[in-house]
């Protein structure tokens, strides 16, 4: 059968995508502009085909504790929100990943600080890649650039989170969640069995059976040395991720006298930069992270000889404009441009400040 | 006769359930947390669950519950346990889903979660033990500290101008339609842990029958908070706390 191509916005596809990939529970809290996601679910019903569970929580808080739950036994469960929402959620992302537990966490961000904005924003990149919760911990970080992105990202967020017992989360923003685009959805799984849980996850606390001894899902240990321990090894992992799970695009870079780095709707709209500068016969390649954390460091390192300047471009004061210092270290110059509080910038704006910061 | 002509199977009239293990309790000697453990277990046997229980340890004194009861368990982030437990049956309806927690938990940080899953009919048990003080961090005031009590944040005495009310959540409970049954109980005495105990195995039953959510609130002592024996803690408790907190049932639909 031929592929289904469909028109449908990313908040949308979020929720097809989550049906079609088996997710097991779906747990949220009505805030644009990512509404779409539950309301789409709740139309949807998947509880009478698949058996997924979805349910409207009091809020943020609860709904990444109800993910908590459904994580620490074994099933596949998500939740989604936007900046605010995603901030109440804090407390529980740390003692997700404290009780290394998988699940998908979906940011559609807007502009803030406080209440902000119901607009565009990539101002959460420093909570998302950083921290945000209390403790030393990482977020498995998918940044989306399209619907399709969007619908892809579902599958490939709960098979690195089962891979690494981690929760990743996709950070899309408000453009990405509200832009309606053509996709193709992924085809059907199933929802994974009991006993395939109890065998892919044995930590999982299902019931105590007779041939295992009872398993606690927690965070807390008392023992500061067994404390460290338990740090040390989270690490190791992170370390692991950092090396195998690195995810970029380069798109014209071959040759390119400076180097935009992008993410999400705004690598969308540098690629238009692109464009227009080339037809004023200036050569500017794009490095699109679709990682965010683990963060392409070394590919874009691989630059620094071969450019004049890069810029990261971002909707937002200047965020990962220090990872992307942090890289190069110095050895090429790299500057900043965004905009702030929900405004996207247009492509000509974007290619001003190239030529304004760098040439 | 001999001690061994004595113990014999056929002569047992009690045992230490299955499920309580033998690690050492943190409790201090006189608190209401081993006895009710202790009703838990018993009732999870006497089901027959023990394969298909699951519960969720608070923050607070009995953060630890899940050392004692061989069963499986998730530890909560404080005041969250009934969202966890709402996920935990929703996925998982076949188990037997319940949580254990303070009035700290509760009642102060955990009063959304509290009302909410209660509220949506959750087919889930909230154990609830109402010692009226923070035990864990120490004896600070609680929201069901009873007025004029002194503790470490209210030195004074709780002053309802300053901190407000005790906070009967029992009662608000009550009033939720998906709440199928609420009861006060306690465990001071043979009679009053013969009656705690019916009263758990009720509430695990309700839920077992999706009959919606039960919360069962055993008014407890916190002698080493409250700085009495265990003895003058028990009857403080019968004259000051069983005012406030009345026992017997709320709600049984």
């Amino acid at each position: 059968m031929a592929e289904e191509i469909r028109l449908m916005k990313g908040n949308e596809a979020i929720a097809h995508a989550a049906i079609r990939c088996g997710a097991d529970g779906y747990f949220g809290y009505p805030i644009t502009p990512q509404s779409e996601i539950l309301e789409t679910l709740m139309e949807l019903k998947p509880w009478e085909t698949t058996g997924m569970v979805v349910l409207q929580a009091e809020s943020e808080i609860a709904a990444i504790n109800m993910v908590y739950g459904g994580a620490g036994c074994g099933k596949a469960v998500m939740t989604s929100s936007s900046s605010p929402g995603v901030s109440l959620k804090q407390e529980g992302i740390s003692y997700l990943a404290g009780a290394e537990l998988p699940c998908l966490i979906i940011n559609v961000m807007r502009g803030g600080p406080g209440l902000g904005t119901i607009q565009p924003s990539q101002a959460d990149y420093f909570q998302t890649v950083k921290g945000g919760g209390h403790g030393d911990y990482r977020l498995i970080t998918l940044a989306p650039a399209s619907v399709q992105e969007m619908a892809d990202f579902v599958g490939l967020g709960f098979e690195l989170a089962f891979k690494y017992n981690n929760p990743a989360i996709i950070l899309a923003d408000g453009v990405i969640g509200q832009m309606m685009e053509k996709v193709v959805l992924p085809p059907f799984q199933k929802r994974r069995t009991e006993e395939e849980i109890r065998k892919n996850c044995p930590w999982a606390a299902l019931g105590k059976t007779a041939d295992r001894k009872r398993n606690v899902i927690t965070s807390l240990e008392l023992d500061p040395a067994v404390m460290e321990e338990n740090n040390i090894r989270f690490q190791k992992k992170y370390k692991i991720i950092e090396k195998e799970e690195v995810r970029y695009e380069e798109i014209n870079c071959e040759d390119a006298d400076y180097l935009i780095v992008a993410f999400g709707s705004m690598a969308r709209i540098c690629q238009k930069t692109i464009e227009m500068a080339q037809e004023q016969g200036i050569k500017i390649g794009l490095l699109r992270p679709i990682t965010l954390w683990p963060f392409p460091s070394q590919a874009i390192a691989a630059y620094t000889d071969k450019v004049k300047g890069i810029i990261s471009v971002e909707l937002n004061a200047g965020q990962m404009v220090e990872d992307v210092r942090l890289a190069v270290n110095g050895k090429v110059k790299v500057e900043h441009f965004g905009r702030l509080g929900g405004i996207v910038p247009t492509p000509d704006e974007v290619l001003s400040a190239i030529k304004e910061k760098l040439m | 006769m001999d001690v061994n002509e004595i113990i014999k199977p056929e002569n047992l009239v009690y045992g230490k359930p299955r499920l309580m293990n033998d690690n050492a309790m943190h409790y201090c000697p006189g608190c209401s947390h081993g006895v009710v453990h202790k009703l838990v277990a018993e009732v999870i046997e006497d089901m027959g669950m023990e394969e298909n229980a699951i519960g969720i340890a608070p923050v607070g004194c009995a953060v630890f519950a899940y050392n004692y009861i061989d069963i499986d368990w998730l530890e909560a982030a404080h005041g969250r346990a009934p969202a966890i437990a709402t996920a935990v049956k929703r996925l998982n309806p076949s188990k037997m889903v319940f949580t254990y927690q303070g009035d700290g938990d509760l009642a102060a940080i955990g009063t959304a979660e509290t009302i909410h899953a209660c509220n949506r009919g959750e087919n889930i048990v909230i154990i609830f033990i109402n010692n009226g003080i923070y035990g864990m961090t120490g004896g600070q005031m609680a929201p069901t500290t009873l007025e004029g009590m002194v503790t470490s944040t209210c030195p004074y005495g709780r002053n309802v101008e300053l901190n407000g009310y005790p906070l009967k959540i029992s009662d608000l409970v009550a009033q939720l339609d998906g709440a199928c049954y609420v009861t006060r109980q306690s465990v001071h005495t043979p009679a009053a842990v013969r009656k705690a105990k019916k009263a758990l195995r009720q509430a695990f039953e309700n839920s077992m029958n999706h009959k919606g959510a039960s919360l069962v609130e055993i008014v407890s002592t916190c002698n080493s908070g409250w700085k009495m024996t265990p003895d003058q803690a028990n009857k403080w408790m019968e004259q000051h706390m069983f005012e406030k907190y009345p026992l017997g049932d709320l709600k049984n639909e």
